[in-house]
């Protein structure tokens, strides 16, 4: 068998699984909001100070 | 140095701040904000906004229909027996901060397990235990914080919205199979007569076919139902040689193939469909933060609390309010139907409906319509109607409402489309009964050619890149369009009618002028001083007017209310109000609100107010006067007609004390006398003339607010640059003529491959994007440059 048979089939299926993950990212609603979560992205920072200063505030409880 | 504004919402403090810890506050629910957002850790808030909060609004009982199994049914996403999830719309989103500690609320309540903002939508979805915690509990914390969610009537009837979002598998389907149908459809083009190439052709051929059946019957599909749609309406649309191009396209190709004639179009074919999808998906631009289908439904409450018999407070749904029905008003909050005043002081806010900013004071008896919004205290009315008969809801029973415009509407594409259409199908009979004479065995060969080179890709082209590249630029100027077919309409508009309170008036100030017996100067301290203790609009909007004086503690000072301020301060006992208030009695000539003025018992003068035009309307007018006929259709008295009749150009025509529906009649009959009509207004009150005329474009001073339904949404600030737009709108029009001719000119080169029977796959493939891709870079440059000229 020529592998020209395994060339095409691979590529085909390769084209097909991102075309699969294409569609299951729009589904799930990624590109409905494409503002929000470059904001949260920059959150992290303030959420653990927020969550060490919990800790702390619990062990002196 | 005393920073004197609020840390929290940033308003100023006055004269007295609320102290604690060392920061200001302007008042007592701002301070109790912070001290939440304190206790819990939660004063990041603070560092990433400068004072991004907003003061926390009074809510007590308001949100009690929340605890009614059908209402929370309605407005959750989500319900099981431990867990529900809600999505509220909260209007005071508006920077990081408020993601943030939106995103950040399970340390204010630890029932909730998830909250997650849009902030395009200014929504937040918060997942909560529905055992240990309740709706009514997460609605009360976010407005604790200042975050008050808008709940209206519109959730409730609208149930849970779908977003459609087959556009963009359409695309990536097409965007798939062109893609991968180029890649093995290259080897054919280039390596003609290989060896190898002999051997696989017919598998990549037959791989070519399979990738582009589901382009044609999916992606393609909503060209053959237009057609069909348009066909049997006898109209040849543009979508008529689209997919009459498509089918054969894909008929001729697979023939080809199957009998071994050669490649096929397959990669032209998937092209074709790739870059109308791209069209399509450029040409609509939503603001998800903007809704063009507003009715009276998104701004009444869901609920109302009634007073029966024996006295006792109940929510009920406003849809069940009855005739004779007690409702029981609190402030802020909105009257769903008509009804008569029963008990307390009403100041009612009408701005939601006729654009009006100054409240209306009513006495007991008077009857109040729906859609005011109560300003002072508490009140009690007697239903009269039920909500969907009141006065200003009953207008949306007019059929207006369900038509839709852009159907009776034909456009420039399809206009064109029809001479287009029919040029082709002749070329393609003239050329193959040429060729049934000289060459029988080609004719077949040159008709399909023929449909397949004329395929108006490029045509179709146009208008979408056109008018999608004008949205945008319209949006980043705050003139928010609904649609491409909007653009379209209003180039055409010969007419022009403007609505008059809160369109071109100002709802921010105001202008008064005094006329009477000169006021002394301590007169004028007692006065100014008398006035900043009241909160009455006519007081704060004449407080702001006066030249400013020194504080002074006065004696005195009582408010009567719905009639004025008594003030007392050494010698002199003021008194400002209505004229009876002050003991004149009044002749009833006067149209115009007026404060009159009373100094120990002497009548000394009055303050007329007039409406405050927007800057620049005077200039606009007589920019628009030389195109357009203009009108003012105002719901008001004539109260201002002089005033008008000196700002506006001569010609425009006035016409005062219209209702809602009379607005909505006078455009009808001058549409039916040929006018395209450009409707301008503001209120609920216009909705039936935004949605009747040609064009409806509500003024919004804040577009994040309140419009009603319209085809587009300008800034109350761009109202002077209205001229420049319409201008624009029109000169894509001609933007589009030049690129039909430009991609005629494609056809004609085309044609001359096709006629002459020599169109090779290879031709099409390359002249066919090409096509598309040259009418996409000429029209986007074109409404580049014609977007730099404007402001």
């Amino acid at each position: 068998m020529s592998v020209i048979y395994i060339v095409l089939t691979v590529s085909v299926i390769v084209g097909i699984a991102f075309f699969v993950v294409f569609l299951l990212a729009v589904k799930s609603g990624q590109y409905d909001d494409s503002y929000t979560p470059s904001v949260r992205m920059l959150f992290e920072d303030e959420l653990v100070k927020g969550k060490s200063k919990d800790s702390i505030k619990s062990k002196t409880d | 140095m005393v920073n004197n504004s609020c840390f929290h919402c940033g308003d100023d403090c006055g004269s007295h701040p609320i102290s604690f810890q060392n920061k200001s506050f302007c008042c007592n629910g701002c301070k109790t904000v912070f001290e939440i957002f304190n206790e819990n850790e939660l004063t990041c808030y603070y560092d990433m906004g400068n004072s991004p909060g907003a003061i926390p609004k009074e809510i007590e009982g308001k949100y009690d229909f929340l605890s009614q199994e059908n209402i929370i049914e309605k407005l959750t996403d989500f319900r099981s027996d431990t867990l529900e999830i809600a999505t509220l719309y909260i209007p005071h989103i508006h920077c990081s901060s408020c993601i943030w500690i939106l995103e950040n609320l399970n340390k204010l309540n630890e029932n909730i397990s998830d909250s997650q903002v849009n902030f395009g939508k200014k929504t937040v979805r918060i997942t909560y235990n529905s055992i240990a915690s309740n709706l009514k509990e997460i609605v009360l914390l976010l407005s604790s914080i200042g975050y008050e969610p808008y709940i209206s009537l519109d959730d409730f009837s609208s149930g849970k919205s779908h977003i459609n979002r087959t556009l963009i598998y359409k695309l990536g389907v097409a965007g798939f199979g062109f893609g991968n149908i180029m890649f093995l459809s290259f080897p054919e083009y280039f390596e003609i007569n290989e060896f190898w190439l002999e051997q696989y052709k017919h598998m990549f051929r037959w791989l070519m076919f399979a990738l582009a059946v589901p382009v044609v019957f999916y992606s393609a599909q909503d060209y053959f139902v237009s057609a069909y749609k348009g066909l049997k309406a006898k109209l040849l649309n543009i979508d008529v040689p689209i997919a009459l191009g498509i089918t054969v396209l894909f008929l001729r190709s697979t023939i080809e193939i199957a009998f071994d004639l050669g490649s096929g179009f397959f990669d032209s074919l998937a092209g074709l469909v790739f870059f109308l999808l791209v069209g399509k998906f450029f040409q609509q631009k939503t603001y998800d933060f903007l809704s063009f289908e507003r009715d009276y439904k998104s701004y009444f409450p869901i609920a109302i609390t009634k007073i029966d018999s024996s006295g006792n407070e109940t929510s009920i749904q406003v849809y069940d309010i009855k005739k004779g029905d007690r409702l029981l008003i609190r402030n802020e909050e909105l009257i769903p139907v008509d009804a008569i005043l029963i008990k307390g002081n009403a100041k009612i806010d009408y701005s939601f409906v006729s654009g009006e900013s100054q409240t209306i004071s009513k006495q007991s008896g008077d009857k109040l319509f729906a859609g005011g919004k109560q300003t002072s205290g508490v009140i009690e009315l007697e239903a009269v109607k039920s909500v969907e008969q009141s006065y200003l809801t009953q207008l949306w029973s007019n059929d207006i409402f369900s038509k839709n415009k852009e159907d009776q509407f034909t456009n420039i594409t399809n206009t064109i489309s029809k001479h287009f259409t029919i040029t082709i199908l002749s070329i393609a009979v003239i050329a193959t009964s040429f060729w049934l004479f000289t060459e029988p065995s080609k004719a077949m060969n040159v008709f399909t050619a023929v449909l397949i080179i004329a395929c108006p890709c490029a045509i179709a082209l146009s208008a979408p890149f056109t008018f999608g590249n004008l949205l945008r630029i319209f949006g980043k100027l705050k003139f928010y369009i609904k649609n491409a077919s909007v653009l379209e309409q209003l180039a055409q508009i010969n007419t022009i009618i403007f609505d008059k309170t809160g369109t071109i008036t100002s709802n921010k100030s105001s202008n008064a002028v005094y006329d009477g017996l000169t006021l002394s100067q301590n007169e004028n301290l007692v006065l100014k001083n008398s006035l900043r203790g009241s909160n009455h609009p006519l007081s704060r909007t004449l407080y702001n007017l006066l030249d400013e004086h020194n504080i002074v503690t006065l004696d005195n000072f009582e408010e009567h209310v719905g009639k004025g301020i008594e003030a007392n301060h050494k010698d002199i006992n003021l008194k400002i109000g209505s004229a009876s208030f002050v003991g004149k009695t009044e002749p009833a000539s006067s149209l115009n609100t007026t404060v009159h003025i009373s100094s120990n018992n002497v009548y000394k003068g009055k303050y007329t107010f007039y409406n405050s035009y927007r800057k620049g309307v005077s200039k606009l007018f007589n920019l628009l006067k030389k195109e357009f006929d203009l009108v003012i259709l105002s719901g008001d008295n004539e109260g201002e007609r002089e005033n008008l009749k000196k700002l506006l150009p001569s010609k425009t025509k006035l016409i005062f004390n219209q209702k809602p529906d009379d607005k909505l009649d006078y455009i009808n009959y001058h549409q039916n006398e040929g006018a395209k009509v450009l409707m301008i207004g503001d209120g609920l009150n216009d909705a039936g003339a935004l949605a009747q005329s040609n064009v409806g474009i509500a003024i919004s001073e804040d577009v994040n607010v309140f419009s009603p339904a319209c085809d587009a949404i300008l800034d109350a600030s761009k109202l002077n640059c209205l001229f420049d737009y319409i201008k624009a709108s029109q000169s894509a029009i001609k933007i589009i003529k030049w690129s039909f001719v430009l991609s005629f000119i494609y056809n004609v080169i085309g044609l001359y491959f096709a006629v002459t029977g020599q169109l090779a796959p290879v031709v099409a493939a390359i002249l066919m994007p090409l096509s598309s891709i040259s009418i996409v870079v000429f029209t986007t440059v074109c409404t580049n440059l014609l977007g730099r000229n404007l402001k």
